[in-house]
């Protein structure tokens, strides 16, 4: 089953990464086929794990302030700033619909 | 310099004033700059080098050395944050990006005196097997400008000339791995997510260990699988891993995932007897597309264990098949969420598109990212889609549990350590490997290392015996959770036995003065 030009549209506006072109499509496909080999394996009865340290309790520390004040040094790395704010461009503007924007989906 | 390789010998050295810090350092540095067509280097940090090198010096002169690691010149892979020096991951996404931190595990290193000489290339974001997809170019093999390589070659009919036969380092910590070979540094840090520490070390002929997953604190290595990921360790001998390690491991306040236990560094003891020892040979592991000379190796080494007096008995791990493609969901899944944090807002690369944020996200994030990036981050945004999320990441977490069961029913059994071979073959130059793609490339290549990062288990890779072509072939320990003292232990017997031979290279010879120790004793293969 081809991955429809909806969902790789729908994938495209999540990620907020292209595919490219026709090899980044292609990359996708193989990667879902690789992983179907999931599927032959019995997996009836076994919760899933998410950490290997599960039987261990995380680590809190003590709700206590011990660093900060730093905001000349991260102000540093951002490109456009102003004052102390880091400027970001308009907000609340969806992505482009498919037909209007410049992605290699277009044609396909 | 007879003392270059080991940090324990050139520690002794350094006490006793036979060479100083400052002279170490320029020594590496010089060579670096010789050995530059390797291209393990992306930022050498020269003068802040010789800083440290100078403030060492002062301390051995009245007397009081930090430890056995001040004034030791070590190299950190591009992906841990480095306060003041540009940690760029080889991507364009963070070119130009200087951290106002360091990563714990470099912070730990830079309090035991060590002198930080420059961060290595990598495979972009660490994604890759072979140190070639990062934007700074491919990672050269030192071991492919060997005396023992090139006596080897024959003479090929590529019209490009000498130059085409050089192999690749293997990845993605192949900088770290070549820096660590070519004698630039006497250690480096690299990361292990599915083998990027031990499969580099294979192929250079150096040390990897990938230390229990919760061990080493993870803060400020840039994160590519939060449950997988750990800082690996590229040593030229398994008592410098070790030393290293004391110096990293223990609970770290700020890395949770970080065990509270206390952990105290240990010197290895020298084994003699390995009648008690159980040595486990997994048969799954005897992948398809094993060479038969690695084959041969692994076989050779297990009769070693077992003429010794150890017990060796075959082992099953049922889902090892599957943990390449469990990984590569989990991976990806995981690889999508992390690289979320890269919006060109706060750092790092930022677009000229100014319409709206989400445009400028996407056109930063287009023009950051490379393809493998690009390709792990929208097949993992695939796999988390509602509907696919059960059928895909859920079940790839339960295969998970599976492979991680397989480890545990077998070191439950008796068995105190696994041996299997650490990669299918020997290096492969650079031409022939480019023509798969990554996915595909570490796919293949990732197959013997990863299960043991879904099972969080500590591994090493030692450097066992050169190939037919001249080159190195590692073998691979896995232990149990926490228990690298075992393991480090039975790697180092392994290493006296086997005895590896020391490369020979040109730049190296001409920097050493003559004075060049060679093994002549008896090698393994």
């Amino acid at each position: 089953q081809k991955v429809t030009v909806d969902v790789l549209d729908h994938l495209e506006r999540l990620a907020l990464v292209d595919f490219r072109d026709s090899e980044g499509v292609e990359r996708l496909q193989k990667a879902i086929q690789f992983a179907d080999q999931l599927h032959e394996v019995n997996t009836d009865g076994v919760e899933p794990m998410d950490s290997v340290l599960e039987d261990r309790c995380l680590y809190l520390r003590e709700d206590d302030v011990t660093e900060g004040n730093c905001t000349k040094e991260l102000l540093k790395n951002a490109r456009e700033k102003v004052e102390e704010y880091f400027v970001a461009p308009p907000g609340n503007i969806p992505l482009p619909k498919l037909e209007e924007r410049e992605t290699y989906l277009q044609s396909s | 310099l007879k003392a270059r390789r080991l940090c324990f010998q050139v520690s002794a050295a350094l006490k006793e004033g036979h060479v100083t810090p400052t002279e170490l350092c320029q020594r590496c540095l010089a060579l670096i700059k010789s050995t530059k067509f390797l291209n393990a280097y992306i930022t050498v940090a020269e003068e802040t080098a010789l800083k440290q090198a100078e403030e060492s010096e002062k301390r051995y002169r009245t007397g009081q050395p930090l430890g056995v690691l001040d004034g030791i010149p070590i190299a950190v892979k591009d992906n841990f944050s480095t306060a003041g020096i540009e940690t760029t991951c080889a991507s364009e996404m963070l070119k130009g990006y200087i951290p106002p931190y360091s990563a714990t595990v470099v912070q730990k290193l830079l309090d035991q005196g060590a002198v930080l000489l420059g961060k290595t290339n990598l495979d972009e974001f660490a994604m890759g097997s072979g140190s070639t997809d990062g934007v700074f170019g491919p990672v050269r093999n030192p071991w492919s400008y060997s005396r023992q390589y090139k006596e080897k070659l024959v003479p090929e009919s590529h019209p490009e000339g000498e130059d085409s036969n050089w192999v690749i380092t293997g990845g993605s910590s192949g900088g770290s791995a070549a820096a660590v070979s070519s004698f630039t540094c006497f250690a480096a840090l690299g990361s292990d997510t599915g083998g990027s520490t031990r499969n580099p070390a294979a192929h250079c002929g150096v040390v990897g260990l990938k230390p229990t997953y919760g061990l080493i604190s993870r803060h400020g290595l840039i994160p590519l699988v939060n449950s997988m990921d750990v800082p690996g360790i590229l040593t030229r001998c398994v008592d410098d891993a070790a030393v290293v390690l004391g110096s990293l491991a223990g609970h770290d306040p700020k890395d949770s995932t970080t065990i509270q236990d206390n952990f105290k560094p240990f010197e290895l003891p020298n084994l003699t007897d390995v009648s008690k020892l159980s040595i486990g040979i997994p048969k799954e592991y005897h992948a398809p597309g094993l060479s038969s000379e690695i084959l041969a190796l692994w076989s050779k080494a297990a009769d070693l264990f077992k003429n010794a007096g150890a017990n060796v008995i075959e082992v099953s791990l049922p889902h090892t098949h599957y943990s390449i493609v469990c990984y590569h969901v989990l991976c990806t899944a995981e690889v999508a969420s992390n690289m979320a944090r890269f919006d060109g807002l706060e750092y790092g690369h930022r677009s000229d598109m100014n319409k709206s944020t989400e445009s400028m996200y996407a056109a930063t994030r287009r023009e950051g990212f490379n393809d493998v990036v690009r390709g792990r981050i929208l097949s993992g945004n695939y796999f988390l889609l509602k509907q696919n999320y059960e059928n895909y990441f859920v079940k790839a977490q339960k295969v998970r549990r599976l492979i991680a069961n397989d480890f545990m029913k077998v070191f439950r059994s008796g068995v105190d350590i696994l041996l299997t071979p650490t990669t299918l073959s020997d290096a492969i130059p650079y031409i022939e490997f480019i023509k798969e793609d990554n996915r595909t490339r570490s796919a293949q290549d990732d197959i013997l290392t990863q299960a043991a990062n879904m099972a969080g288990l500590p591994a090493i890779s030692v450097p066992t015996a050169l190939s037919e072509r001249g080159l190195p072939v590692g073998l691979q320990f896995i232990g149990r959770s926490f228990q690298e003292k075992q393991l480090l232990t039975v790697a180092k017997w392994f290493e006296n036995q086997v005895k590896f031979p020391m490369i020979e290279l040109e730049e190296v010879k001409r920097h050493d003065h003559g004075v060049f120790q060679h093994h002549k004793s008896a090698s393994f293969s």
